[in-house]
């Protein structure tokens, strides 16, 4: 059977961030990217600001740094990007350990990695609290197309089913003695992908037919009212009204 | 929808197909008049070698398919566009594969499903979803992905999503097929204990035996034979005719069955 029964960015738990309906949590994380993005990159100290707000957050959601930290692992093919900056941008140049780099670089650099960090560390803590079918109501819940969110919950829901379909294919390809060594094999592959993509689409059409036959019509039934109350709503949108007083400070400071 | 009431004397039909006949836009031609009712309570089988048009009429009963020609009613209410989301909660058809019929991430809401596109909602949708996930005894695995469920489960699960609409008539496509025998003796004890109108195709003859006290044979887009399960079954020209075969070793005649 599949791995892991909830998804591996989900923590369980039972602290008060966990219990926020999903779609305050998502608008916090939002606003809070929005904030930390629209901040003059000079003002260091709101960097730290932001950091510490983004710390306590995860301290009241008892996730504990070492998690955040690798998952925060993610970031790295973009922190990449942001170390060539100092030594490909133009501009005048600073020495630092022999080495002559861009001022302008090393700006754009460290405007890249805090923020990009501080995005990333709001985004992992939301899914470290909020459980897939949850973010999925919320977004439900703050009006995204119904069509991208019944796209994506059909993602979760077959993802696995499609998974094992791979394998067996796989498992039925090495048992008639076939092993994929380099590109001579290549059309093989292709023509499994092929085939799973036929499954697949005809998989859609049984659900389809599965789904219209219990009375589906166009639009998904609200199953689950998401709502939140004034002091849920107020509780999440603190954090980006604190960033938002740290970025105001830092602009006119 | 009260018409049907009018008619006190004799009970209206949970399903009557008359003269149906149908064929696919490619010109392939699969039912040629088919004329069945089923009283109300009655669990029928439907048998048929493969390719005799089983599911083409399945998909006839709640008006995926329509008909070329003749009619099918449910309680009295013909299948047709103008009621065809009554006439889909009269009717639960049960697919062969679960996992086409389980759509939705959790047990709970795959069941709230149909009750809620009927405009169900709150304690009273939750209620019905308790009701049909106790009916099959799975209640304790509401709150499970369909996908990390047994096969038995599953089929089970997509029973209760039925269930939960409260319908006229269960239609099950081939519900024994890849079930274990504990889970089929499971489903049996099931199906048996629910008082709606089962039709079951299957070509699981013993199933069909076990469970249904009547059988029809469709077999090249008729109604080949009508009759007790039974005697159908211990006919060997009939069988052999329209290509039914029992397991080695099964003889029909040798079964006390209690439906």
């Amino acid at each position: 059977m599949g791995a892991g029964h909830v998804h591996k960015l989900y923590r369980h738990g039972r602290s008060p961030v966990h219990a926020l309906p999903p779609h305050t949590k998502l608008t916090a994380v939002f606003a809070f990217v929005v904030v930390v993005v629209s901040t003059p990159r000079t003002a260091i100290w709101a960097f730290a600001l932001y950091a510490a707000l983004l710390g306590t957050v995860a301290y009241a959601a008892r996730v504990p740094a070492s998690f955040l930290l690798k998952r925060l692992l993610i970031e790295i093919p973009f922190v990449a990007f942001a170390v060539l900056m100092p030594f490909v941008a133009q501009g005048e140049r600073v020495d630092v350990l022999g080495m002559s780099l861009s001022v302008n670089g090393l700006w754009g650099a460290w405007n890249v990695l805090a923020k990009g960090t501080l995005g990333v560390a709001a985004s992992v803590l939301l899914a470290a609290t909020t459980e897939l079918r949850e973010l999925l109501l919320g977004l439900q819940r703050l009006r995204l197309p119904p069509l991208l969110v019944q796209i994506a919950s059909f993602m979760i829901r077959y993802g696995d089913v499609i998974t094992d379909e791979m394998r067996r294919m796989r498992i039925a390809r090495e048992s008639r003695g076939f092993e994929a060594r380099g590109v001579r094999h290549w059309g093989v592959l292709a023509k499994s992908a092929g085939a799973l993509f036929i499954r697949s689409y005809e998989r859609g059409e049984r659900v389809h037919l599965a789904m219209i036959s219990r009375g589906y019509a166009g639009s998904m039934p609200v199953i689950d009212e998401v709502t939140a109350s004034r002091a849920q709503w107020s509780y999440a949108l603190a954090l980006p009204c604190a960033a938002l007083v740290v970025c105001l400070l830092g602009w006119f400071l | 929808m009260t018409s049907a009431s009018t008619d006190s004397v004799t009970p209206v039909p949970s399903l009557e197909v008359s003269g149906l006949a149908f064929a696919y836009p490619d010109g392939h031609q699969a039912l040629f008049g088919v004329d069945f009712s089923l009283a109300r309570g009655e669990r029928v089988a439907l048998l048929g070698p493969n390719g005799a048009g089983k599911t083409t009429l399945v998909l006839h009963l709640n008006g995926i398919h329509t008909a070329g020609a003749g009619t099918v009613k449910v309680a009295g209410l013909p299948v047709g566009r103008q009621h065809m989301a009554e006439i889909r909660r009269r009717v639960g058809i049960v697919f062969q594969d679960p996992d086409d019929q389980l759509f939705m991430p959790s047990v709970r809401e795959d069941v709230a499903f149909g009750p809620a596109a009927a405009g169900l909602r709150g304690a009273e949708l939750e209620a019905r979803v308790d009701r049909a996930l106790t009916r099959v005894g799975m209640a304790e695995f509401k709150d499970r992905p369909p996908h990390h469920l047994s096969f038995g489960q599953r089929r089970r699960v997509a029973v209760a999503t039925v269930l939960a609409m409260e319908p006229e008539i269960l239609v099950l496509d081939e519900p024994s097929s890849n079930l274990d025998p504990a889970s089929r003796r499971e489903l049996a004890d099931i199906l048996r204990s629910l008082d709606v109108t089962v039709l079951m195709v299957t070509h699981d003859l013993p199933y069909a035996l076990e469970l249904c006290p009547r059988s029809l044979i469709l077999s090249e887009g008729v109604i080949a034979a009508d009759g007790r399960t039974g005697e159908l079954l211990a006919d060997d020209d009939l069988m052999r005719a329209h290509r039914l075969e029992l397991p080695f070793g099964f003889d029909p005649r040798s079964v006390r069955t209690s439906a």
